[in-house]
């Protein structure tokens, strides 16, 4: 039989999932989509939006997300429906696809911790954008996780405050998605 | 505008006003009749309108009222019900409305008037942000700022509202975009950028459908307003399947008509107030086949405990509505009379026989033979079922459009007014709008000049719109109310006798107007029954009469409607009569409803 037959959940298992949707970058869009996860309770983790054409018709937007795959899917459909909606494609679910997120890090400290501060910049591969003798800000691109990691560790050594700019994202290999 | 247009020939292409073009644009997709409400915002298009004569303007008494209106007329005619109104207080007016026909699929197409473009976002007067408000209860909305694309953005608002799953859309003008010029240009054909909804199911799994119910030894079809909305076709459909396949049918709510109620194989309505057959059979079924119906929690119960040996087919041309609420194993996507007419097909070219059903149509027998829907008439107090019976026993011959407010009345009107067709049954499903059927009956006579239209209507919702009784009056539409007057707010008091014990927490319907002279005065004609011997005779005049008629009908005051599916509960698990009956719940349970 060529019908599918899926199997009844027996445990919900939270998954996170990278969408990137595009849309008609016409007013109001940005309200539709984000107002979609408010009404019907999704979680966005993350969210970035730029227009990607040439002529700004189009922009492209992410959003992390987690939940059971059946919220997944329905967030995924949901989404579809919107009329200036071009297209959703769950990048996690398509297969191999390349995840990067910008931050700017500000610390402030002397002495030890202003040296321990640039070492650990150094192996993160972040770099000083704004330099005082009492702070920096570093800038750092990567994984969420990096990221994460990075956060963490400036904690210790004179974390101020962090801006992060969400996460962007895109399939790997030749083709647009 | 989003669409792509191709120049046509007709429709020439001249300056003209924004409110010109509007009315042009609504001349050239076939709108007749407009259901409105004038205000500042709109003065331009109401100018417009007065200029020519190809729209006829239903003036209502409240913005509400226009949008069931147009809600009744799309329903019972299948076309969109467009509707007009001007901007702030009207547009917010009209917000009830238009959620209503995003839950039930209504298309209609919202007009808005909105203040001039650079005041938007300084509290002007009559100013509220009606895009911002409207967003989540339309299927689409638009704030035209340059009249150049007012003519295409109508074009595509009709689009949107009636291809796809049909809902309403919502067109905001400002009225500096009404009165500036431009040209205006018929779209000669519309294909949009990024909308286009799946009509032709894939054939593959349509054949996996058609497989796994030729094999199906208790298969039942669970159908729904979808069916209605695909078109008489798709109703007609349903019909030559339900014989090859010897299944069992029921309906929602919003599907009546779909399936005769006349026909051996209907089984009822389902859900929580369904019959017992239809509940049990759901629950017991080894295949079910739901066409255009959405597994609404009305519908099926305690998640679950729904329907748990069965395997699960689901047609709907909403993608979204697949696994919403219940896994099912195969979905369809594609409009319902296209799927319905490629399984009929397939299922004639396989040379499929149903398997033998004799085991489950006995089973069904049995659970018929409760007979659910019964109910005892004695003394001289009128039943309110007994009143729906004898109400359809007079009138079903001339096939009528009926519509219902919200309550028991609603509910009884659903389990013992039968339909035989589609589109003549017109209630508010999803959003249960209480005020819907007066003016519902008033769009559903417009659309239908020559049927007899009925709203079953209850004591305390028909109060929620009742100044549209001033509407029928000037347009002489004969429309009939007959109101089932429990002197309750009936749905409200059978929960709190059901959950609360018995504590009827302001739910009785107190300083009740003279419903009689209320209609008298608005020009209608009152008649009242109060007892069981007035019954049909009231009926009969309330026929006779070639105009409005209003009919108060004095009916038993503590009927609750069975059966029922209490909050929390499983299909199997029904209430069939007032001796079953707890009158306490569990806190999970309470929290349910
Ligand atoms: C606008 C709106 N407000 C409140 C409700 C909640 N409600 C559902 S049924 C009902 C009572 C309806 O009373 P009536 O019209 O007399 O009908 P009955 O149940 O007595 O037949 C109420 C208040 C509703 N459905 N709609
Ligand atoms: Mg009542």
């Amino acid at each position: 039989m060529a019908a599918k037959i899926k199997p009844l959940l027996v445990q919900e298992v939270v998954e996170r999932h990278t969408l990137s949707i595009l849309v008609d970058n016409e007013a109001g869009v940005l309200g539709r989509i984000t107002g979609l996860f408010s009404s019907r309770g999704y979680n966005i983790e993350s969210l970035t939006v730029a227009d990607i054409t040439e002529d700004e018709a189009v922009s492209r937007i992410t959003i992390v997300t987690s939940g059971p795959r059946r919220v997944i899917d329905q967030i995924r459909a949901q989404l579809d429906r919107l009329v200036p909606v071009h297209s959703v494609t769950d990048l996690s679910e398509l297969g191999p696809f390349v995840e990067r997120e910008l931050a700017l890090v500000k610390v402030a400290g002397t002495g030890e911790k202003r040296v321990e501060a640039l070492r650990l910049a150094d192996i993160f591969r972040a770099r000083p954008v704004d330099t005082s003798t009492q702070s920096f800000v570093f800038e750092i691109s990567g994984s969420t996780t990096k990221v994460d990691q990075f956060i963490e560790l400036m904690r210790e050594v004179g974390l101020v405050e962090v801006a992060r700019g969400g996460v962007v994202a895109l399939s790997r290999g030749a083709t647009a998605q | 505008m989003q669409g792509r247009e191709t120049m046509g020939r007709d429709g020439g292409s001249r300056e003209m006003s924004g409110a010109d073009i509007i009315v042009r644009a609504l001349v050239d997709l076939g709108v007749d009749t407009i259901f409105g409400y004038p205000g500042g915002a709109v003065l331009p298009i109401y100018d417009a309108l007065f200029r020519q004569k190809q729209i006829r303007h239903i003036l209502v008494r409240h913005e509400a009222g226009a949008v069931h209106a147009a809600e009744g007329y799309a329903r019972s005619t299948g076309k969109p019900g467009v509707v007009l109104v001007t901007s702030g207080p009207g547009a917010t007016n009209a917000v009830t409305g238009i959620a209503d026909a995003l839950l039930d699929s209504i298309p209609i197409v919202v007009l808005t008037g909105q203040v001039a473009t650079h005041l938007i976002g300084s509290d002007a007067f009559q100013e509220c942000d009606t895009v911002g408000i409207t967003r989540h209860c339309s299927k689409h909305n638009y704030l035209v700022k340059e009249t150049s694309r007012l003519g295409g953005t109508i074009h595509e608002a009709f689009h949107i509202a009636t291809t796809g799953r049909p809902g309403p859309v919502v067109v905001d003008i400002p009225k500096d975009v009404q009165v500036a010029t431009a040209r205006y240009e018929r779209p000669a054909r519309f294909e949009h950028k990024t909308y286009r909804p799946k009509v032709k199911g894939d054939l593959a799994a349509i054949e996996a459908a058609v497989e796994m119910l030729a094999v199906a030894e208790r298969p039942i079809l669970y159908v729904g307003g979808g069916v209605i909305n695909s078109g008489p076709g798709a109703s007609q459909l349903l019909r030559d399947l339900a014989r090859l396949t010897k299944a069992p049918v029921t309906s929602t709510l919003m599907g009546l008509g779909a399936f005769p109620a006349s026909d051996p194989q209907f089984l009822g309505m389902l859900g929580m107030h369904g019959t017992y057959e239809a509940n049990l059979a759901m629950n017991q079924c080894d295949l079910m086949l739901c066409l255009g119906a959405r597994f609404d929690d009305r519908v099926t119960g305690k998640l679950d405990g729904f329907s748990p040996h069965s395997r699960k087919i689901h047609v709907d041309i909403d993608p979204s509505s697949f696994n919403k609420t219940v896994r099912v194993d195969l979905a369809i996507e594609g409009d319902v009379g296209h799927v319905l007419e490629d399984m009929v097909k397939l299922w004639r070219a396989r040379g499929h026989q149903a398997q033998p059903q004799d085991d489950w149509w006995s089973r069904i027998k049995g659970w018929r033979a409760k007979q659910s829907l019964a109910f005892t008439q004695e003394g001289e107090k009128i039943q309110p079922q007994h009143a729906i019976r004898a109400l359809w026993e007079a009138t079903h011959k001339k096939n009528p459009i009926i519509t219902t407010e919200v309550g028991q009345h609603q509910m009884w009107a659903a389990q013992h007014f039968d339909f035989e067709q589609p589109n003549k049954w017109l209630t508010s499903g999803g959003l249960g709008t209480m005020g819907y059927g007066l003016p519902a009956a008033i769009g559903a006579q417009l659309g239908n000049p020559k049927s007899l239209v009925i709203d079953i209507a209850g004591e305390a919702s028909i109060q929620m719109n009742i100044q549209e009784l001033g509407t029928a009056t000037q347009y002489d539409l004969p429309v009939k109310v007959f109101v089932l007057n429990n002197e309750y707010m009936g749905m409200v008091r059978q929960w709190q006798d059901l959950t609360y014990e018995g504590r009827h927490s302001h739910s009785y319907s107190d300083s009740l107007p003279d419903f009689v002279k209320l209609a008298e005065a608005y020009g209608w004609k009152g008649i009242r029954i109060e007892t069981l011997d007035q019954l049909e005779q009231g009926i009969a005049d309330m026929l006779a009469h070639d105009g409005p008629v209003f009919v108060d009908c004095m009916v038993e005051r503590h009927a609750n409607c069975f059966p029922m599916i209490p909050s929390g509960a499983t299909h199997t698990e029904m209430l069939l009569g007032p001796d079953q009956v707890a009158g306490k719940v569990d806190k999970s349970a309470e929290a349910l409803v």
